[in-house]
């Protein structure tokens, strides 16, 4: 009885708070956003507000209209295209290969892979640096896309082996009566059948490449094999103080990274908990 | 015997002895073929760099041509005397303490708010608080650093001066005594998310009729939280307590951008803006390597003996 009176005072109390925190969260974004459609001048007087001199589109259109934007958005996609379709076919071969069959030294060689998660890039990345110039891959996609499939092997395989130990042996017994192959069990029956596991490591995987500035920033001396990140800091330090142009190329970057995350957030999720939580 | 040496076709036995080595053949080019790919990345990539490090770290090498000069641990001593090198280490674990004492907490109330219990739009803060996570820390660092920026006109000065009268705009980021505080709440915007996703998790495996029958046998809401919900979440507190170690201590991006390359004036250097500052933007490859080294050895010893001592019951369970 007591804890019924005390509900909706206990209510305002929580929603206030989760409302407040959501304000904090969106607050710079929303700005940011907003900021990219006014002058520069209105963006650094008040930071919210709607564009009383009618809407900049020119902020976009310097951007948009610029071939490195264009270029460092298509490299980014190679480095995230190669980095992910790598992770996923070397990740899910060696899953299997640790999850469903047995042979000697196959403790030792998991064991020796899981040492990975014991190092993420940025610790290593002074080796990596010098292994990748060591390789002559300065200035290669190789020296990006190799090195970050590397470090993401690890985490992948785990992912993907808990998902495969999860198949029952009965079905792979079945489809080798059958007359199916290892090879032919692995890509006609497991892989299909691990479709969520592979999406959740291939979203985390994305949003790793996508965003990855470390690693370019070293192996890429040359600009035009930039990716976004690195564009965006290149953009940032030749326009300095013209914010509204800065908040112009963050939008450009931040909508379609969230507009990914409302389509791919049970994948992320399912990803990171090792399938634990429930869309 | 005469008989057995002109015989063409061979014994069941025979038959079957080819058969097995013929089967055992294929396994092996099976499971060579699988694992040799992704093992040979992982071996060129990952583990002969990290044991090439300590090779390098005994000479002096600005990376032309193959290391010569040896110097013993000259590299080290002159690493751990530098400092600028005991500054970040400090913010680094400065950094991990906030992280444990302030951010964890803040996330595990968020989850047993959010993920427990009735509330509307559950889902709809459960999106908007791990949005920040999707960001590249590129783009966090550069709209956090115009929050911030010196200028009246900037967010969270603006916010400020429209709440506090006769309030005098701050520079939040060159206070050399307080930046790695501002770091630190940036940090926690971008991550907090993450963590709290990882509770959510773990309180979906906890049943609740456990913390019911709590209730029905008189227990407060402090009780059932203290001794049945929290124990029964230990597992996964104890993974978050390592991501979040191990994430403090790899910061880079972030720090690099949002501090202006560690400013003002190195104090909010961390061990990776150190090493990228000192080491490789320098080509001092032999005493980034000791950086690196010792980088390795403080990850190392954490992970090896926080998983040996505290989490080494939760792979038993499993």
């Amino acid at each position: 009885m007591l804890s019924q009176q005390r509900q909706p005072v206990q209510n305002v109390f929580k929603y206030g708070f989760l409302i407040a925190l959501c304000l904090v969260i969106m607050g710079p974004v929303v700005t940011a956003v907003l900021g990219s459609i006014r002058t520069n001048g209105e963006f650094m007087t008040t930071p919210f507000g709607l564009p009383r001199q009618g809407i900049q589109w020119q902020n976009y259109g310097d951007i948009l209209g610029s071939r490195s934007f264009w270029n460092s958005l298509f490299n980014s996609i190679i480095i995230t295209a190669g980095v992910t379709g790598l992770n996923i076919a070397l990740g899910s071969m060696l899953a299997f290969v640790f999850s469903r069959i047995s042979f000697r030294g196959r403790g030792l060689l998991f064991n020796i892979l899981m040492i990975g998660l014991l190092f993420p890039l940025v610790v290593a990345i002074l080796p990596i640096f010098i292994q990748v110039r060591q390789l002559n891959l300065i200035n290669s996609m190789f020296g990006v896309i190799l090195p970050l499939v590397a470090f993401g092997l690890p985490g992948s395989v785990i992912i993907l082996r808990n998902f495969f130990i999860s198949i029952p042996g009965e079905l792979e017994d079945a489809s080798y009566i059958d007359g199916c192959s290892t090879f032919g069990f692995f890509r006609h029956i497991l892989m299909p059948m691990a479709r969520p596991a592979l999406l959740a490591v291939a979203t985390l995987q994305v949003i790793a490449s996508w965003n990855e500035y470390f690693l370019p920033l070293l192996v890429f001396t040359d600009p035009a094999l930039w990716p976004l990140p690195l564009g965006i800091m290149q953009f940032q330090g030749q326009y300095g103080t013209d914010y509204a142009r800065i908040m112009a190329y963050v939008t450009l970057l931040i909508i379609p990274a969230v507009v990914f995350y409302l389509f791919a957030e049970k994948y992320i999720v399912t990803g990171l908990t090792g399938g634990e939580l429930k869309g | 015997m005469s008989i057995s040496r002109f015989r063409v076709l061979s014994t069941p036995y025979e038959q079957a002895q080819t058969d097995r080595r013929r089967r055992q053949w294929d396994k092996a080019l099976f499971v060579a073929l699988f694992t040799l790919p992704g093992m040979s990345l992982f071996f060129l990539f990952v583990l002969i760099p990290i044991m090439q490090s300590a090779y390098f770290s005994l000479y002096d090498w600005n990376g032309f041509g193959p290391p010569t000069k040896f110097i013993e641990f000259d590299n080290y001593t002159r690493l751990l005397n530098h400092s600028i090198f005991q500054t970040a280490l400090v913010n680094s674990f400065t950094l991990m303490i906030l992280s444990l004492t302030i951010q964890l907490p803040l996330a595990l109330s968020l989850a047993l708010l959010v993920g427990r219990g009735k509330l509307h739009g559950k889902k709809f803060f459960r999106t908007v608080l791990f949005v920040p996570y999707v960001f590249s820390e590129v783009i966090t660092a550069i709209i956090w650093r115009y929050v911030l920026s010196p200028n009246e006109g900037a967010l969270l000065n603006a916010l400020l001066g429209a709440v506090i009268p006769n309030f005098q705009p701050v520079g939040w980021l060159a206070d050399r005594h307080t930046v790695i505080y501002v770091l630190f709440a940036v940090l926690t915007w971008k991550y907090f998310g993450f963590h709290m996703i990882l509770y959510m998790a773990g309180l979906q495996g906890i049943p609740a009729d456990l913390e019911d029958a709590a209730r029905v046998d008189g227990g407060t809401e402090w009780q059932v939280l203290r001794f049945i919900t929290l124990p029964l979440l230990g597992s996964t507190i104890r993974l978050t307590v390592f991501l979040s170690v191990l994430g403090s201590f790899q910061q880079f991006v972030l720090a690099w951008v949002l501090t202006n390359e560690g400013g003002p004036v190195n104090a909010s250097q961390l061990i990776a803006t150190y090493l990228y500052k000192f080491g490789i933007t320098q080509l001092k490859l032999g005493y980034g390597s000791a950086v690196a080294v010792v980088f390795f050895a403080i990850t190392l010893v954490f992970s090896l003996g926080y998983q040996r001592m505290i989490m080494r019951r939760d792979y038993a369970a499993n």
